[in-house]
């Protein structure tokens, strides 16, 4: 077998070493009735050869991306990302190491982590970021429970333009730690009156912007409310390229900022691994989940960094410790930071100027199609339409066409109404060809 | 002159007094870095740059970077009418950008800092760093997988599910369980996912208020109280035993209506196998109460035992540790969770399954039909696609017979290890055969002033990787040695030799080679409380330097 480096000679040899006949005798603690003797009823061993042939077919039956106009958002997003960034995170040394608990000879680890949470901190407008979460569905459950540990009150309002994903990981965990959850309505059109759900009970509100429909909310009366009665606003968003463009959630009195890293430097890779973005105050520092690398120096005085803070980590406090969380996004958050320092400020601003200007374009172009309206006033790069016909239909449709077309609603909101509604995505990648070839197809099916 | 960096520009004498005089005060402290980075006597043969040969120092992204530069070719849009409603960003964000080449340079300097499984041994316990084939990132790069969008209609991604419906069933079949819940991102996150379909199954019995109690023995990795405590659970401790073991005798002793669960590691985290687990399952099941399973040393029975045979009703599989997805330096992972018939039922959404000849994906819980009865949902979207592609080529690779190999290799090269070293470090449980990793304790240690700390300092001088040190709590001064199927007997016996030769220095009194150590690595060691006392978590801008002070 390729991977293994003994033959059967040095396998004897070491038994003998150790001063056992048979290997089996070091396996003499399991129940003798339950050790196997015979490999287990799988396919034997295979070449490289014939791996690649089983994977290929596989991949071929999916149609992917880049091979089609593409227009599918709702939380993932399609950009390109540099050749540089998956080189360089496939070099042996970031992409076979571990965490960095022996910080000596890790501190290319720990050197990125650190500019990771420098550039995320500067993106979402807050003072601390940390070293990454799984995801923002799971970022922000975490949030809602550092909320919690925070105000001491146990109760969150979610609204209704929070990703439906998102909104049921927060249900299934406050559920399981008896938490109390108000979940408003969908709110298509961007309009819920959530001040009136702040009041002295709530721990904390959280709401999306972009929200899930697309359209850009303006936080900063609602963190004054929140404000006013102790509550804290987590501020979710799922397009981090729309930060280059729109005020930071820190500008506008967000007291917890969780986002979704994917759309800078990963792959759409069927919804993971992703990177979660968690950023908060100075002053809710103890009660953050997570791992956070600081700068110190070593024992000559040259400058280095280490995890740190680790008191609040379940390695040191178990059951009293702020999450469970060991393993996060370690190469992924590398990912997004080769990839934002290779826009910079400027890259950054025109990608994200080009977002807005495509899905500007494109909105345009399928406001004119016959049986479709935007819902949307406001959007980045993601926006709702209103179809004829209900969306599910249609997207298979274009799918036959070779349009990938977007998310209908009814497939994250079932059962609620909202079946003709169309979630649609546009990003660097799309031509003009691909928004003609979009409109045409919409076109015929409608 | 000075570049951006604080080093010449222009080539100056070797040799002057003071290779800071003249610099600002950022440029001389990366002076100072430079001087001192690696550690050993930069007096003996001082480099004008600090760096030395391949030993690069590289400045913070921060201090090189430039506002107006970007390493990324796009052309700015045509005009148009924004549709922000207003809620433009005014200021600047403060990202620096690189040129390609400078972005390039900046990262690879910065992995040559690293240790990874490439690099050499990295006997981490617990964390099995074994071999990373680059088959597997080939595979999970291929676009059909790569670059697909996990809300796309199913029907353009029938491949996608083929491929997690092949890893289910492989999981299932090594472990002989009911059913596999996908989702969870790691570890961590499959205890989660675990405890809250128990957490469920109790509820349905009726006992959700009664049975809060969770069974956690002392030996236990901290995700596990800490995931029981995340979801309300009260954490019972079993103690540890002097034979390394968990008794069924303790276990039953704490047993009671309360009991919803106990949250057992095996292998244990001592590196032993638990021969009471079939007792003390039935006891577990006995009290009305579950059995989750911490699989994290899954790797060493693959192919020899099987979970479900053992009575195990959840347990969650890392598939970056046993089946080999990269750490990635601490990420991403994936931890997917096999289910017992009693709590299959439970399996969180999304799953996949068969329909009229093709696969579909259950998204919300009432679709999910006949009895299953779904907890919820762990995450947005199906999980860790990306792991479960190169969980599915490392198995492929190894077939049946590989994996089994794989254990039996695993478990072999730490006895060896065992064996080895046996004479000279204590373990504190006698010298009995191990799982796929060693446990030692500091009792060797004694009275010589040295401690597994600094034993783990002089083993980077080695050029070694250390072992998990301090883990599991049990044992004074843990040192957990895991080297994996992937070392061959030649590396495992320099490894020996090496810790060998440290241990008779540290009994010989050789205490400076110790405590002053690593004198080789990239830095000297590092400030650790410093860091947490006065936390800076991110680049600040220097304060202004006052040049009329000089
Ligand atoms: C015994 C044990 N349990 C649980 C975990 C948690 O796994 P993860 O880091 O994937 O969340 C680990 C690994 O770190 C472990 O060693």
């Amino acid at each position: 077998m390729r991977y293994l480096p003994l033959s059967d000679t040095d396998r004897s040899e070491m038994l003998a070493r150790i001063g056992v006949n048979h290997v089996d005798e070091l396996f003499a603690d399991v129940p003798k009735n339950l050790l196997l003797r015979e490999p287990v009823d799988l396919p034997r061993r295979k070449g490289e050869l014939e791996v690649e042939r089983i994977l290929s077919r596989m991949s071929a039956k999916n149609i992917s991306a880049s091979s089609v106009p593409f227009f599918v958002g709702a939380g993932a997003y399609k950009h390109h990302v540099p050749a540089t960034v998956d080189h360089l995170i496939q070099r042996s040394e970031f992409l076979t190491s571990y965490t960095p608990y022996q910080p000596e000879i890790a501190q290319g680890t720990l050197q990125y982590l650190f500019e990771f949470q420098t550039q995320v901190a500067a993106l979402t407008g807050m003072e601390v970021a940390n070293a990454s979460m799984y995801d923002s569905s799971t970022g922000t459950g975490e949030a809602v429970l550092m909320a919690h540990r925070v105000t001491k009150r146990r109760k969150a309002v979610l609204s209704g333009g929070l990703h439906p994903h998102y909104a049921d990981v927060v249900r299934t965990l406050s559920e399981m730690s008896s938490d109390d959850v108000v979940t408003m309505a969908p709110d298509v059109g961007g309009t819920e009156d959530i001040l009136s759900r702040i009041d002295d009970s709530v721990s904390c509100v959280v709401v999306q912007s972009p929200d899930v429909f697309g359209n850009v909310r303006d936080l900063k009366p609602i963190a004054d409310k929140a404000h006013q009665h102790g509550v804290l606003l987590i501020a979710v968003f799922t397009e981090v390229v729309s930060l280059g463009l729109l005020k930071s959630p820190g500008s506008m009195g967000a007291d917890i900022v969780v986002g979704e890293g994917q759309s800078i430097g990963n792959a759409l890779n069927f919804g993971g691994p992703y990177v979660g973005l968690f950023a908060t105050q100075s002053k809710f520092l103890r009660q953050m989940p997570g791992r956070l690398c600081g700068e110190t120096v070593d024992a000559d005085g040259s400058r280095g960094f280490v995890l740190t803070l680790s008191t609040r980590e379940q390695h040191i406090r178990r059951d009293k410790a702020t999450s469970n969380i060991c393993t996060n996004s370690g190469l992924c958050s590398l990912a997004f930071t080769i990839h934002m320092t290779l826009l910079g400020e400027a890259g950054l601003s025109r990608l994200a100027r080009i977002n807005h200007a495509n899905a500007v374009k494109l909105a345009d172009q399928l406001a004119a199609v016959k049986g479709v309206e935007v819902l949307n006033k406001t959007f980045f790069n993601e926006f709702t339409l209103k179809l004829a016909k209900p969306a599910a239909e249609v997207v298979e449709r274009l799918a036959e066409k070779g349009v990938l077309a977007g998310v209908p609603v009814s497939r994250l909101l079932p059962g609620a109404g909202l079946d003709n509604l169309l979630l649609v995505a546009s990003t660097e990648v799309n031509t003009d060809d691909d928004r003609a070839a979009f409109a045409a197809a919409l076109k015929e099916v409608l | 002159m000075l570049n951006r960096q604080g080093r010449p520009s222009a080539p100056q004498a070797h040799g002057v007094s003071d290779p800071a005089a003249g610099m600002g005060d950022q440029a001389a402290r990366l002076q100072g870095d430079a001087n001192r980075a690696t550690g050993s006597n930069p007096e003996a043969h001082p480099t004008f740059t600090g760096n030395k040969a391949l030993a690069q120092i590289e400045p913070l992204l921060f201090e090189i970077g430039r506002y107006d530069t970007t390493g990324v070719d796009l052309d700015e849009p045509e005009d148009f009418e924004p549709r922000l409603g207003g809620l433009e960003r005014k200021e600047a964000i403060g990202l620096p950008g690189l040129s390609e080449p400078e972005t390039m340079r900046h990262y690879v300097r910065l992995s040559q800092q690293n240790y990874g499984i490439d690099t050499g041994l990295f006997p981490l316990g617990s964390c099995t760093m074994k071999h990373n084939a680059r088959l597997n990132e080939r595979m999970a790069r291929l676009p059909g997988f790569s670059d697909v969008h996990p809300l796309q209609p199913v029907s353009t991604v029938q491949g996608a599910l083929e491929l997690m419906n092949e890893l289910g069933r492989y999981l299932v079949t090594l472990t002989n369980m009911t059913a596999v819940a996908l989702s969870p991102k790691a570890g961590a996150h499959g205890e989660l996912c675990g405890m809250m379909a128990i957490k469920a199954a109790i509820e349905a019995k009726g006992e959700g208020k009664t049975r809060n109690v969770v069974l956690v023995p002392d030996s236990a990795h901290g995700t596990n109280p800490a995931t029981a405590a995340l979801i309300g659970f009260k954490v019972k401790p079993v103690p540890a035993r002097e034979d390394g073991w968990v008794h069924v005798e303790d276990v039953k002793e704490r047993l009671g209506p309360d009991v919803a669960a106990i949250m057992l590691t095996n292998p244990n985290t001592c590196g032993l196998f638990e021969p009471q687990v079939v007792e003390i399952a039935k006891a577990i099941h006995d009290a009305g109460a579950y059995f989750y399973c911490d699989g994290a040393n899954f790797n060493a029975i693959v192919g020899k035992a099987k979970p479900g045979d053992l009575g195990v009703d959840a347990m969650h599989i890392n598939l970056h540790k046993t089946f080999s997805t990269p750490h990635g330096g601490g990420g991403p992972g994936s931890g997917p969770v096999v289910l017992s018939e009693r709590l299959a039922p439970f399996a969180p959404v999304p799953f996949v399954r068969m329909k009229d000849g093709s696969f579909e994906l259950v998204e919300q819980n009432d679709e999910a039909g006949g009895t299953a009865a779904p907890f919820g949902r762990m995450t947005a979207f199906h999980g860790q696609m990306g792991m479960y592609v190169r969980a599915l080529s490392y198995m492929l690779s190894h077939g049946s017979d590989g994996m089994k190999q794989a254990s039996e290799d695993a478990v072999l090269n730490a006895n060896y290890i065992r064996a080895g070293l046996a004479d000279l470090m204590s373990l504190p449980f006698g010298n009995k055969p191990c799982m796929h990793e060693v446990l030692f304790d500091d009792a060797w240690l004694k009275d010589t002033g040295v401690t597994t700390l600094d034993v783990a300092k002089a083993m980077i001088d080695e050029g070694y990787h250390p072992m998990t040190m301090y883990f599991p709590l049990v044992v004074h001064g843990a040192m957990l040695i895991e080297p994996t199927e992937s070392e061959s007997k030649t590396s495992l016996d320099l490894f020996v030799a090496m810790l060998r030769d440290l241990a008779m220095a540290a009994k010989n009194g050789e205490k400076e080679r110790f405590t002053g150590a690593p004198y080789h690595a990239p830095r000297r060691r590092l400030d650790e409380t410093r860091a947490a006392r006065s936390p800076v978590l991110k680049w600040s801008p220097p304060a202004p330097v006052a040049e009329a002070a000089e």
